[in-house]
């Protein structure tokens, strides 16, 4: 038998601010091409020195991650497991701009040392004194997936109990400014929310979204992760069968799932992929994030926190509602994301009784 | 499975060959792959030793026969230049279907190669526009992908200088779990200005050959490497009467929680990790024959994994051996290289030895193998240490 793996805990740091009771109630819809997570303060959590020394990244994985052990009262965990696209950007430039700019001369390692991709789950791992497995993913938009399908076999497995999971990304200057350059990322100026893209590119955002993952439910257990499924590439035509062979795997059908989490980020090119998806599921409620907290590799982490909250409500909040359809009683929820047209992904997660 | 996951195809590229033949042939006659940077411009020339690869992005290129407009980085190259060999020595059919077929590949550096080269030169040549996205460290493993014709399940695992050892790791737990039935894992990183630089800021790079576990050691010599295995359940192996090399039998992941960068003094991360997979192989320190320790030739890597070893070995430490002293410190490719080293030790019945060992570290009374020693082996442990306290072990077995 394999043991379940539950969401009893969810912490978030992003665009609308830091993860709460009632994070979809009052919410500003971003139309910037870039905009910033709003920081909460760290001066609780991390000594002042450090807190200087940190880049916004390190700072919002040690946050979101001690506010998802908190809320699920767990004080140590059996695997560290983190995601992240694009790493400590921050550092990583910083030490390169100096590398280049200064020809190799008067370097200090600081941002070297904070600069590799691991350096969140290492320096949860440090304050929390953790010693066990700790894992970081480094796959595009699959990067937080692959951390979730890492937890859920460690679950499974019976190889850990308690499992701190979580995606970190955040914008730092000069990468961004390229991926304006290639229109990536909607050039300075555009003012455009997600359902009135107009111009090429994406708005992107930043931010930390952990869960606290456990092998018992709690009364403010938010739901049961099933399943995730990865794949490197598909054409839109094979969309309908990646989707229905995954439910097929999981003795479902398209009418058991109660709700979808849909990744559109206002890309005029590639949200086919999520139009092609919805007609799956076009007579249940369809749900969407990105709207909230910008595209990133790991803003499909903030539509899983979505997905266990809609669950455990039993609840659609409407800002975060794509479609009209009304809801019934919400038992299987199916998150799809894919960026570029790559890194696709599917996860499953089933409702609780508490 | 009881054997553990079997291994049944290997490619490498490292300092001392482009081949498995070619690595094996260097580690048997004690030629290391040392020298002076060579591959690009950088004002360390002078001051510090690498196992650099020689061949250009160009010739890598020709070699895989890409289109001129490519967008792989070195790291990219380097890794499907391995990842083809693996799949050619595992006798695999990537255009068949008929397994579910995964890669895990390893990155610290992705395409930095690339990105410090043209960081300030996108604006003015839109021809290289095409490079941008290939920074991205995940986007190494999608061009092996695409290069190997792989359509499924593709991750990258990033965790400093273990990161390879974590690759093989998720790989068997995927075949384990009964989601995948092949996996390609190991992993590949490209020397960089980034990175050579990123050490020296440590003062941990040695400006000469650098010397694993000897009382004056001086630091490391970074390297570049790329090496992947081909991991295969049990059924296809019995369906298909594959071959196998060599079993995965343990593993082991551990934190040793004590700072960024540094290992804590009686590595307890190590020691943790050795632990951990002794018990998934369900062996005990004695049916070691062999140890590819990770041997950094730093003081403070091998003082703590020494230290560890003797926590784990107690006085009775087997034959071991650092093979950094051949290769440099390939980072995240580290432990792939080590595991094609392990196997390659379980199939000749070989123990490569510990070059530029002069002198005992006075901590303690740990000899390395400093000469090819030919004895029976039968398990290997493979340790792998990186930034942020990440410590992993693999014991291999014979097949």
């Amino acid at each position: 038998m394999k043991n379940p793996c539950y969401i009893n805990g969810i912490g978030a740091v992003n665009a609308q601010g830091i993860w709460n009771d009632d994070p979809f109630a009052h919410i500003t819809e971003i139309s910037n091409p870039l905009t910033m997570a709003m920081q909460p303060s760290y001066k609780e959590l991390i000594p002042p020195a450090m807190i200087r020394r940190m880049s916004k990244g390190i700072k919002m994985g040690i946050f979101a991650s001690q506010q998802a052990l908190d809320e699920a009262a767990m004080d140590q965990v059996d695997a560290i497991i983190t995601g992240t696209g694009l790493g400590c950007l921050e550092d990583s430039e910083k030490f390169l701009k100096n590398v280049l700019d200064n020809d190799e001369q008067f370097l200090t390692p600081t941002s070297f040392i904070q600069s590799t991709h691991n350096t969140v789950g290492a320096q949860i791992a440090l304050r929390l004194g953790c010693k066990s497995y700790n894992f970081t993913y480094v796959n595009g938009a699959t990067s937080f997936e692959s951390a979730l399908l890492d937890a859920l076999m460690q679950i499974e497995s019976k190889e850990a109990n308690q499992v701190l999971v979580g995606g970190i990304d955040e914008i730092a200057g000069r990468t961004f400014a390229l991926k304006q350059l290639v229109h990536e990322v909607k050039a300075d100026g555009a003012v455009e929310k997600l359902k009135d893209s107009q111009s090429p590119g994406v708005n992107f955002g930043e931010g930390g979204t952990f869960f606290a993952l456990n092998t018992e439910k709690r009364e403010n257990t938010y739901a049961q992760i099933l399943e995730v499924s990865i794949l490197n590439k598909l054409a839109t035509e094979e969309v309908v069968d990646f989707v229905t062979s995954f439910l097929t795997r999981n003795q479902l059908t398209l009418a058991d799932v109660s709700a979808v989490v849909i990744g559109n980020n206002g890309d005029l090119k590639y949200d086919i992929y999520y139009t092609t998806f919805c007609t799956l599921f076009a007579n249940q409620p369809q749900i969407f994030y990105k709207h909230l907290v910008g595209q990133s590799d790991v803003a499909s982490a903030f539509g899983l926190a979505a997905a266990a909250f809609v669950l455990k409500k039993q609840i659609i909040p409407k800002t975060i509602q794509w479609n009209a359809i009304k809801l019934s009683e919400l038992k299987y929820v199916l998150i799809y994301n894919q960026y570029l047209g790559k890194d696709h992904s599917l996860t499953l997660l089933r409702h609780v009784e508490t | 499975m009881q054997n553990g996951v079997a291994i049944t195809g290997m490619g490498i590229v490292s300092a001392i060959g482009n081949t498995v033949a070619e690595n094996l042939n260097s580690l048997r006659n004690a030629q290391n792959g040392i020298t002076q940077v060579d591959n690009f411009d950088t004002s360390l020339r002078d001051k510090v030793l690498v196992g650099e690869i020689k061949l250009s992005n160009d010739q890598m290129i020709e070699k895989l026969q890409l289109p001129v407009d490519n967008s792989m980085t070195r790291t990219g190259l380097l890794g499907a230049l391995a990842a083809k060999q693996a799949i050619v020595s595992a006798q695999i059919d990537m255009v068949s279907n008929n397994y579910r077929t995964g890669l895990v590949s390893s990155t610290s550096v992705g395409g930095m190669d690339i990105t410090e080269k043209y960081f300030y030169a996108y604006e003015n040549n839109p021809e290289l526009h095409r490079y941008i996205a290939s920074h991205d460290a995940g986007v190494s493993s999608q061009h092996i992908a695409d290069y190997i014709g792989l359509k499924g399940f593709v991750t990258t695992i990033s965790t400093a200088c273990s990161s390879a050892a974590n690759a093989i790791m998720l790989g068997a737990q995927l075949i384990k779990s009964g989601r995948l039935d092949r996996v390609i894992v190991g992993g590949t990183d490209a020397l960089s200005k980034f990175t050579l630089n990123g050490f020296n800021t440590l003062m941990i790079l040695s400006d000469t050959y650098c010397r694993p576990f000897d009382q004056n050691r001086k630091g490391l010599n970074l390297g570049e490497a790329a090496a992947y295995l081909i991991l295969e359940s049990d059924e296809i192996v019995l369906k298909e009467n594959k071959k196998v090399l060599a079993y995965l039998s343990g593993y082991g992941n551990a934190n040793d929680a004590f700072h960024q960068t540094a290992s804590s003094e009686n590595g307890e991360g190590a020691y943790l990790a050795m632990k951990k997979a002794f018990n998934l192989a369900g062996l005990s320190p004695r049916d070691i024959d062999y140890v590819n320790a990770h041997g950094t030739a730093t003081p403070n890597n091998d003082l703590s994994e020494g230290h560890a070893l003797i926590r784990v070995f107690g006085e009775q430490v087997p034959a071991f051996s650092s093979t950094k002293a051949y290769t440099g410190h390939t980072l995240a490719a580290a432990a792939g290289i080590e595991a094609v080293y392990s196997i390659l030790a379980l199939q000749n019945d070989v123990i490569f030895p510990n070059l530029n060992f002069e002198t005992p570290m006075g901590e303690f009374q740990l000899l390395p193998q400093t000469r090819l020693l030919h004895q029976s082996v039968n398990h290997v442990l493979s340790n792998s240490f990186g930034f942020g306290g990440n410590c992993s072990t693999l014991i291999f077995s014979k097949a």
